[in-house]
């Protein structure tokens, strides 16, 4: 799904796979005595959908707007292409955002929304036509874009991400609102970009919306990242190497799996965890024992539990001291 | 694990990142929002509205006629009026040993006071017609000897007050159109006051005593007075017939002249030598206490002040809306050099304003005047060039009102609290102006430090030195010179945008 680094065209120069396009590094900033960010430090790479995973109020809005130049930060820095955002000269043909899908005005037409935006940065009115299409917008781009459903508006706001044309695109919960038909598009759509090349970071606070479209993912908490690895890297880190074992003498079975020096636990009226041995051991010892099962496997952590891991202590903190950071 | 990637790039494009696509982009902003070009179109009606409604509603039709003076202006030319007729050249000299004046303090309750420009001394004038050419020297109430001609022109002579123990001695001679005036205290020598050449009197011309006594002004209105001079050595040389003086009131029944306090009509007394003059009225340009049935380009343009209203809303909602529905966002991740997106938003805003204004100034004017003249107003004249400077003034006005209602809406980010402020700052101070018994000194001061200076723009009556009068903004005549007036309002608007520009660029947006 990515593209060959032989597969040289006049206009795309060969970069490293270690070029990041989005480097955030070590984003502090305060909001009086709450701490909107705290060290927050990640990478977005080219040619991959990052996930940008974190509870409500960890910090994901903020730190896209420090990224776009919105917020400024009490320290750190966040570079696109190596360059702060305010020194690019169109910066809508570097990064392609949405923030708020509901950021326009009520009573200008999609179309016209558009158009202004074209007009900052020197972009003809033929190409907004072209976004228009690409999100399936063409038939409503006249209307009030106030009349506009919120799935209609997340279109609106993809093709304004996606106006200038830009190797990187970042959107904001883009599932909000979307229906069904909205969220398989949606998905399809992330792909598609991320195959032509470009940085894409998709933030949500919902594991489910992005687990099957993300490479990579970035779960933040009170500030800062937590984990920023690929998805297979995390499953394995999670899942380690535990084995699930369903039988009626539990007792029995870890008595004998812990003498063999297995760690066990119940997890269930009659299913127990054990980690420290491979399936088959497990099988042998029980059988010399005598003890009944009825069903042993090797277990395998969903991309939830390792999400629900993650930010348990995040989501404890915030509910503890009810400080919501609603920026 | 990851392979290696091309990232996508796509064809570097050359175009310049200049300020006019932020022009562009606020433009297109501007004009795709239906409210807010309904809005300066409601603010160009409004203009237009209100020149017919002012034009309809008035009706002065069967009134008299403004007397007009030579050089076109309207004029007070009322007075008491003892003359004969001169032939050709001649000359007339006269004392003036006394000159009272009388005030009311209620109806038909005279006392003495004192009336700075009443007036008593020699005119010589193309007959009575009111309007017509003249030229005088007078003893003042408290101006000394004067020596006008033709309304306008007023020259001072030596001081002092006439009196029994010093009377004022005056000459007038007339050499073909040159007319000079003289002063002396001693009757001997002689001090020339003043020469001037006043065409149309005729070959023969009225010549004699007047006396004339301005309205008195205070408490912020004014109130007809009364004088009565005392005139002695009556001296003639020249063509003259001879035979018996005549007394006439000029101009008895005029739109410039309010009329005799109750029980005090013009008279004279005496005869040879010796003359008791007693008059009312004045001779000098008219002005808008002395003919309060004037209408003036200002009544016109009543409309102003409720454009101002909806080009203020627009102008705040042009960036407010922008917080409310967080479309800034949008706006400063497209253009991070945030000045230019305020500037940016200012020029178009001004502009668009500015073309509103014109249009409905530059309609109005004529129509609201052409109403307005049909229904028997006078309108005191303007030249062509200051009608203009009053429309672009107009339209000036209404573009940087609304500019600074952006800035102010960029400060406070919320519309209801710009749109506060800003009419607070400008509609406020015009309303105040409004107000006829406002103190002077507080009318002027609001005209002078306020937003609302700017109306200044729409002056177009001129106050005379030798008129007494309300010269307050309530009356049309503004403390600042009209573009005066208008840079304290641009210098509020940009003083505004520069607090917001450097706002803008410290706060989180």
């Amino acid at each position: 799904m990515y593209k060959n680094q032989h597969e040289t065209t006049p206009n795309r120069k060969l970069t490293p796979m270690s070029a990041a396009e989005i480097v955030v590094a070590g984003l502090r900033k305060r909001y009086g005595a709450t701490r909107a960010l705290d060290g927050m430090s990640f990478t977005v790479r080219p040619g991959l959908v990052t996930g940008f995973l974190g509870p409500n109020g960890a910090g994901k809005s903020t730190t896209m707007r420090v990224i776009l130049g919105l917020d400024a930060v009490d320290a750190g820095t966040a570079l696109i292409e190596g360059k702060p955002y305010h020194s690019l000269r169109h910066p809508l043909n570097h990064v392609g955002s949405l923030l708020d899908a509901a950021a326009l005005h009520p009573s200008r037409s999609a179309r016209d929304h558009l158009l202004w935006l074209a007009h900052s940065q020197g972009l003809a009115a033929r190409r907004v036509n072209q976004v228009i299409e690409q999100v399936g917008l063409t038939s409503a781009a006249r209307r009030k874009a106030g009349g506009y459903s919120l799935g209609m508006r997340q279109r609106l706001g993809i093709a304004a991400a996606l106006l200038g044309d830009p190797p990187i695109i970042m959107l904001d919960e883009p599932f909000n609102g979307m229906d069904p038909d909205g969220i398989i598009w949606m998905r399809g759509f992330l792909r598609s970009l991320a195959a032509q090349g470009r940085a894409v970071l998709v933030s949500s606070h919902l594991m489910s919306e992005v687990q099957d479209t993300a490479d990579h993912l970035v779960v933040v908490g009170r500030g800062k990242a937590i984990a920023d690895a690929g998805v297979a890297d995390l499953i394995a880190a999670a899942s380690g190497n535990r084995v699930a074992l369903r039988t009626t003498a539990g007792t029995h079975a870890m008595r004998v799996l812990g003498h063999a020096g297995a760690a066990v636990a119940a997890t269930g009226r009659d299913t127990i965890t054990v980690s420290g041995l491979p399936a088959d051991r497990i099988v042998t010892l029980l059988n010399q024992s005598a003890v009944p099962f009825s069903e042993v496997s090797a277990h395998r952590a969903t991309l939830e539990d390792v999400y629900l891991e993650l930010t348990r202590d995040a989501v404890e903190f915030r509910a503890a001291t009810q400080s919501e950071v609603s920026r | 694990m990851t392979p290696t990637v091309t990232p996508y790039r796509p064809s570097e494009r050359v175009g310049r990142d200049g300020f006019l696509q932020v022009l562009h982009a606020e433009w297109t902003k501007f004009r795709t929002v239906r409210g807010w070009t309904v809005g300066m179109m409601a603010a160009a009606l409004m203009v237009v509205l209100f020149a017919l409604l002012v034009g309809v509603s008035s009706n002065q039709k069967g009134s008299p006629p403004v007397p007009i003076g030579p050089g076109g202006e309207p004029v007070t030319d009322s007075f008491y009026f003892v003359h004969q007729p001169l032939a050709g050249d001649g000359s007339i000299t006269v004392s003036v040993s006394a000159l009272k004046s009388s005030i009311p303090k209620a109806p038909g309750d005279l006392r003495p006071g004192t009336v700075p420009w009443a007036k008593a001394g020699l005119i010589i004038k193309d007959g009575t017609r009111q309007g017509s050419p003249y030229a005088a020297i007078m003893a003042t109430g408290s101006h000394g000897v004067r020596m006008q001609d033709n309304y306008v022109n007023d020259t001072a002579g030596p001081t002092g007050p006439a009196s029994a123990e010093s009377p004022r001695r005056l000459r007038l001679d007339r050499s073909g159109d040159t007319i000079t005036g003289y002063a002396s205290t001693d009757g001997t020598k002689w001090t020339k006051v003043g020469t001037t050449q006043v065409s149309g009197l005729g070959s023969t011309a009225q010549v004699g005593l007047f006396v004339a006594s301005p309205p008195a002004v205070g408490g912020g209105g004014t109130a007809g007075s009364v004088s009565t001079a005392t005139f002695g050595d009556l001296r003639t040389q020249g063509g003259w017939a001879g035979g018996n003086w005549t007394g006439s009131q000029v101009g008895a029944k005029s739109p410039t002249f309010a009329g005799y306090p109750e029980n005090a009509p013009g008279s004279f007394t005496g005869s040879d030598a010796r003359f008791t003059v007693t008059g009312a009225g004045d001779i000098a340009p008219a002005v808008s206490d002395s003919l309060p049935t004037g209408g003036h380009l200002r009544n016109i343009l009543t409309g102003t002040f409720a454009a101002l209203i909806a080009v203020i809303v627009v102008g705040a909602l042009f960036i407010t809306a922008e917080y409310r529905n967080k479309m800034i966002h949008l706006t400063l991740a497209a253009s991070p050099r945030r000045s230019r997106v305020l500037v940016a938003k200012a020029i178009v805003l001004w502009a668009v304003t500015f073309v509103a204004g014109s249009v409905g100034a530059i309609l109005a004017t004529p129509l609201g005047l052409g109403l307005a003249r049909g229904n028997g107003v006078y309108i005191f004249p303007v030249t062509s060039s200051t009608e203009l400077r009053v429309e672009l003034g107009t339209a000036a006005l209404l573009a940087t009102a609304s500019v600074l209602a952006l800035s102010v809406g960029a400060i406070f980010r919320h519309s209801a609290g710009a749109v506060t402020t800003a009419i607070v700052a400008i509609v406020l101070p015009y309303i105040l102006i409004a107000i006829p018994f406002m103190p002077a000194s507080v009318s002027k001061g609001v005209a002078t430090v306020t937003p609302g200076a700017a109306f200044a723009v729409q002056q177009t009556l001129v106050p005379y030195d030798q008129v007494a009068s309300n010269y307050t903004p309530y009356y049309g005549y503004y403390p600042l010179a009209p573009w005066a007036g208008f840079a304290v309002l641009a210098g509020y608007a940009v003083a505004s945008l520069a607090v917001a520009a450097v706002l803008l660029n410290r706060r989180d947006a």
